[in-house]
């Protein structure tokens, strides 16, 4: 018995390394910690009360912004602890097994478990705000979307300790990820780790078209809404035609191990470049899901910090609309090393240097938004001016990769590495962290530390060309990604651990980061206006922090930059819109159902990984009674009265 | 009356449709439409999948052999039926006739109960003759192509049988109104989704 638990337990648990041992006590302290302070605190009921069943946007924006911050911790780890690995020739740091299964957990954390939530806080915490909005169309989705993808991330991160890390790259080919060749379970984790989180993005995609489509405020046209909206708009169309794909390819792999059919495998009429095509059809609309409402942001700042509305705003929306279409036909770019004949090559070497057009009309509509502006350069503006070098170099080094006969030198090698990492940090990592600067103050009520926050940007930014521009160059020598080491002979010593020191240099500056926002709390600058960067959209015009129904009374648009044209009017001496009365507001009651169903969803999963249909079953089930019990459930709403939203709207200084 | 949302509330202001409200009936309608886009790159997903592995039988049986067209069509009358039978349950709404409604549905979820079970018949007797999802690439795009369609009919039922119950508890409201129109469109959504499996898979495999 005692031999069955032993066995058991050694299977189970990741065992043998040092690291993990570390990391095992590491996490059993941090939960200790976590529930000891919330008993003695006596904060379980505010826990459950107002975080995990709001339906608020605003709440379930900041739970993705505090999830993905840790996912990017996570995910920095593993990127330092290959860079350790690296810095010198014949490193023994970590075992090859020990480094696939960390480039395969830190590619997939940053894109799917650090951008993309990330990404959905931004939307979360500005969309409705933008356009006058008192919530998005369907909040108990919302929540849904948040907590699937939560525990999605959960499924994902316990493989570090439990079962064994997925360790077949970020994208999991097969027919290495195949049972053939991964017999573990760690390619289970990955498959419903993303799959679980998946379904989660899907519904946020729905969620923000209808609501963009639909609840903007009376009198906002669509080409009078604000660009970030716009950029949203774009990527979350992107996301619905996208994710599906995405959802069929890993049920496909699912169903290839678990009932051992041959999609992907290498006998009985399987076939692999299948599945290699079907998860770049997913794969390369994602990088432009991520991106495009970094543009969005970089749009907002450039305008807000100039001063002057922004420039070319027609080509902006159909620079956006346009990428979001051309990035389903680029997807062989990935693999023109397959073998598909100059002609297929040709016809993708093409489309995807065609979205440099696009791109680069919006990098000179930025420009010339700047020129002759009224410029200020608080630490958002910093981000946006350091993004546009860093994605203009990008842009060109992908300009060069997507030249189909050049690319069968550049494959696979280190100056791939390099391109992507300078596009995702520069244009995607840059953008949110600029957006997180620029809303903060909406979103908290109190402004960052400034000086810090400058520390952060430099040490990032020049932390970034020395991690990555000896990259190209380690490539053009012929240095392929996913090598966990390599001798003296070879001659790229002194760039690898040049590239090393730049990927501390950024760590640094993360930590800066955590120091910007602890040190803000203490010495907290309370932001009094509501509007401390004279804003020109709509988001501006309400407190900060933004009551929980937003607007006291919907907005009435009549132009684009609605704020900043309202706040013209007042500073020329006419009258304000007058508002319409106040009203009792219709406002959706929280919910416990979404968290319990993706807990079910986390229980099936965690099943279908072990192949124990005892608990994935159960799992199931309380899924599909979840979702019944919230159709029979026809009491989901109610209504603030109008003395409550004036004694709110007392407190925040305002008159009604 | 407001009847906004998914609740009974009465709205204490007195009127319907007021600035800032939105109809959320026609949200989430819209919402649906929306789903069914993704719905359909899913099965595209799957068809493109087919249509690339269905020659891969690696030496075993292939559906030309093994397809029994009579069950075939069959089951595609039975599901055509029943997206006629969900129409008529929808015109029945219409009227207000909420006992025509119930009954019509129960017939289209009867219809849809037995294209189901004309379906796992098929599949057992397909095991049978030796064609497994784990035969060859071609049958395992074909188990997972009809499976997911009918894993859809399966879920429609479910859905189908609560909106019932829930048709009886509280009649024809917006809320039911809008439950039984996307139900509806679902079930319309499956038919068409059939018509391409029965061509693609079926009549262009025997042929």
């Amino acid at each position: 018995m005692l031999d069955n638990i032993k066995d058991f337990a050694s299977d189970f648990f990741v065992t043998g390394d040092p690291l993990i041992y570390g990391a095992d006590v590491a996490i059993v302290l941090t939960m200790i910690a976590v529930v000891t302070a919330l008993t003695y605190f006596k904060k379980w009921k505010w826990l459950w009360q107002d975080w995990i069943t709001s339906v608020d946007h605003k709440k379930i924006g900041i739970m993705y912004v505090i999830a993905s911050l840790l996912m990017l911790f996570r995910g920095g780890m593993d990127a330092l602890l290959m860079r350790t690995q690296l810095a010198v020739p014949n490193m023994e740091f970590l075992s090859p097994e020990h480094y696939n299964a960390i480039f395969t957990t830190h590619g997939v954390i940053m894109i799917l478990f650090m951008a993309m939530p990330l990404m959905f806080g931004l939307f979360n915490l500005v969309i409705p705000l933008q356009i006058g909005a008192r919530d998005v169309a369907y909040p108990f989705l919302n929540s849904l979307s948040f907590w699937l993808f939560f525990f999605g991330a959960m499924l994902f991160n316990v493989s570090f300790v439990i079962g064994g890390s997925p360790d077949a790259g970020w994208l999991s080919y097969p027919p290495l990820s195949e049972l053939s060749h991964s017999p573990g379970v760690g390619q289970d984790f990955y498959i419903w780790g993303i799959q679980i989180s998946g379904i989660g993005s899907l519904m946020t995609g729905i969620n923000f078209i209808v609501t963009i489509l639909k609840m903007r405020a009376p009198g906002m046209k669509l080409m009078k809404m604000p660009m970030f909206t716009w950029s949203v708009l774009s990527s979350c169309l992107t996301i619905i035609l996208a994710f599906p794909i995405l959802t069929v390819t890993l049920a496909l792999l699912f169903i290839d191990r678990y009932l051992g059919a041959h999609f992907f495998t290498l006998d009985s009429g399987g076939n692999p470049m299948m599945y290699i095509n079907l998860i770049w059809m997913w794969g390369h609309p994602e990088v432009y899901i991520v991106v495009l409402p970094a543009f969005g942001i970089f749009s907002e700042i450039a305008a807000t910090f100039s001063k002057k509305r922004l420039f070319g705003y027609k080509s902006m929306v159909f620079a956006l609309m346009s990428i979001s279409l051309f990035s389903f036909f680029t997807w062989a770019h990935h693999f023109f090393t397959m073998g598909s004949g100059a002609d297929v090559n040709a016809f993708f070497a093409i489309t995807t240097m065609l979205i440099a057009i696009p791109t680069g009309v919006k990098v000179f509509n930025w420009l010339f938004t700047m020129f002759r502006g009224k410029l200020s350069f608080p630490t958002p503006m910093m981000w946006m001016l350091g993004f546009i070098p860093c994605f203009v170099v990008g842009g060109m080094t992908g300009v060069l990769l997507s030249v189909a006969p050049a690319d069968f030198q550049f494959h696979n090698s280190y100056f791939l590495i390099a391109h992507f990492h300078q596009v995702l940090i520069g244009g995607v990592a840059f953008g949110y962290f600029a957006g997180l600067y620029y809303w903060w103050p909406k979103v908290f009520g109190f402004k960052l530390n400034e000086k810090i926050g400058k520390w952060a940007f430099w040490l990032w930014n020049i932390g970034f060309y020395v991690c990555f521009m000896p990259q190209y160059f380690l490539g053009l020598m012929g240095m392929t990604r996913r090598v966990s080491s390599y001798g003296w002979d070879k001659g790229w010593y002194e760039l690898n651990l040049t590239s090393t020191i730049g990927g501390f240099l950024m760590g640094i500056g993360f930590l800066f980061q955590v120091w910007q926002i602890l040190h803000s709390i203490k010495f907290m600058e309370k932001d009094t206006t509501g509007d401390p960067w004279g804003g020109r959209t709509l988001e501006w015009s309400i407190p900060s922090p933004a009551p929980m129904y937003n607007f006291a009374t919907v907005p009435r648009v009549s132009e684009k930059d609605a704020w900043w044209e309202e706040k013209q009017r007042i500073a020329q001496g006419l009258a304000p819109t007058p508002k319409p009365q106040l009203e009792p507001i219709h406002m959706p009651k929280n919910s416990g159902i979404p968290f319990i169903m993706s807990a079910c969803f986390f229980v099936a999963g965690f099943g279908f990984v072990f192949d124990w249909l005892w608990m994935a079953i159960p799992g199931l089930v309380g899924v599909a009674a979840c979702m019944l019990y919230h159709s029979f459930n026809y009491n989901t709403d109610y209504y603030i009265p109008v003395d409550e939203i004036k004694r709110t709207e007392a407190a925040a200084g305002r008159a009604v | 009356m407001a009847q906004s949302g998914n609740h009974s509330v009465a709205n204490p202001a007195g009127h319907d449709e007021h600035e800032g409200h939105h109809d959320l009936e026609a949200l989430r309608m819209m919402g649906f439409w929306i789903f069914l886009i993704t719905d359909c790159i899913l099965f595209g997903t799957l068809f493109a999948t087919y249509v690339v592995l269905h020659n891969n039988t690696a030496g075993g049986p292939t559906g030309a052999e093994l397809f029994e067209m009579p069950g075939v069509i069959a089951e595609t009358f039975i599901l055509l039926t029943s997206s006629f039978t969900s129409g008529l349950a929808v015109l029945s709404m219409n009227r207000g006739d909420r006992k025509g409604l119930i009954g019509w549905l129960i017939v289209t979820a009867l219809l849809g109960a037995s294209f189901i079970t004309l379906e796992i018949t098929e599949f057992v007797k397909l095991v049978h003759e030796g064609a497994a999802i784990s035969t060859s690439g071609s049958w395992s795009a074909f188990y997972t192509l009809v499976g997911t369609h009918g894993l859809h009919v399966s879920v429609g039922l479910v859905w189908m049988i609560s909106i019932m119950l829930q048709l009886g508890r509280h009649g024809i409201t917006s809320v039911t109104r809008r439950k039984v129109n996307i139900i509806s469109l679902y079930w319309h959504f499956l038919d068409v989704v059939w018509i391409f499996v029965f061509t693609i898979v079926y009549m262009m495999g025997v042929m």
